[in-house]
């Protein structure tokens, strides 16, 4: 299958959709513990992340970020319309820069879900901060990210908080002056 | 024209792959001696060309070249850096260099979860498409010009 055939192919987003609830629906079962499930969606989503950056550069031609507000850009006007097909805008920044919103009008992966009321502190999508995490860490970025709003949980919008913590700095191997 | 060898390392200094095409003469020390010293120098370099700028610096560090070889350099924002020596025939290997990156450490490495990231590559499918593409390089004979 050629580059740019592969490309072009449009995964189905209703499968994707489906296959996502399906991950979080076993979840739920396993550990019987919404804190539980939370923990690890935030895990398998840094385990992604740090694999779909790669992808990213190797398709962008998005190189080193020059601050934290380009950064902000780049994900919700490149990565995210890559990966999920929508374009979440940057808001409320803190008075530091160190901080901002990824404001999402619609989120694929909620697509037809709703909440059961047992299960209020699910944080359904804690795939995506895991994802961000992840992806920036790989790019000498500790960040903090975590959903503040959650349509699904009752509130109109979905929120995304990304906070700077700090830059992760090269280091030479052990062993070397 | 030729490719003489390659290196792939990651961000923490480990060299995750090494292919050899054209070598003449060894370096006369160990082969993880022989990575720790090519990683060493090129963070030297890099941190030399950045602190002597005397303009902002875009890419950085980019290649080097004696009279008989020429050593091309690509790094990734995150971390990962693909070194080639050429003989002094190719001019400009950047972008050959963002294609193995591109279509071979992604595709076949990063988008295999049963490679570990950070090791030794032991993939064989990447290590032949990757020859398979240097050999398909234009500027690249079995001997040296």
């Amino acid at each position: 299958l050629c580059r740019e055939c592969k490309r072009l192919t449009i995964l189905n987003s209703e499968l994707f959709t489906l296959t996502y609830g399906a991950l979080v629906t076993q979840l739920c079962k396993d550990y019987e513990n919404d804190e539980e499930v939370n923990k690890q969606l935030d895990k398998m989503g840094y385990n992604i992340g740090v694999r779909l950056i790669e992808d990213f550069l190797a398709r962008s031609s998005v190189g080193r970020c020059q601050d934290f507000r380009e950064t902000a850009d780049v994900i919700a006007k490149v990565a995210f319309k890559m990966y999920l097909g929508i374009t979440p805008s940057v808001t409320n920044w803190s008075p530091a820069g160190d901080e901002f919103s990824l404001i999402l009008e619609s989120n694929p992966l909620v697509d037809f879900v709703e909440l059961p009321d047992n299960h209020s502190t699910l944080v359904y999508s804690n795939l995506l901060c895991g994802v961000l995490r992840g992806a920036l860490e790989m790019v000498q970025m500790a960040v903090d990210v975590k959903f503040a709003q959650d349509s699904l949980r009752g509130d109109n919008v979905t929120e995304i908080r990304m906070k700077f913590i700090k830059r992760i700095e090269e280091n030479l191997p052990a062993g070397d002056e | 024209m030729t490719v003489h060898n390659l290196y792939i390392f990651d961000r923490n200094g480990s060299c995750l792959h090494y292919g050899e095409w054209n070598r003449k003469k060894e370096a006369g020390i160990s082969k993880d001696e022989e990575f720790k010293l090519m990683y060493g120098m090129l963070f030297s370099i890099r941190s030399f060309c950045s602190k002597m700028s005397p303009l902002d610096m875009k890419d950085g560090f980019l290649s080097f070249q004696t009279s008989k070889y020429k050593l091309h350099y690509y790094e990734t924002p995150t971390g990962i850096k693909i070194i080639m020596n050429t003989d002094l025939g190719v001019p400009n290997a950047r972008d050959i260099l963002h294609q193995i990156y591109s279509t071979l450490y992604v595709e076949y490495i990063v988008k295999n979860p049963l490679c570990v990231l950070g090791e030794q590559l032991s993939s064989d499918l990447f290590s032949t498409r990757l020859d398979l593409y240097i050999r398909a390089l234009p500027f690249f004979s079995p001997r040296a010009a």
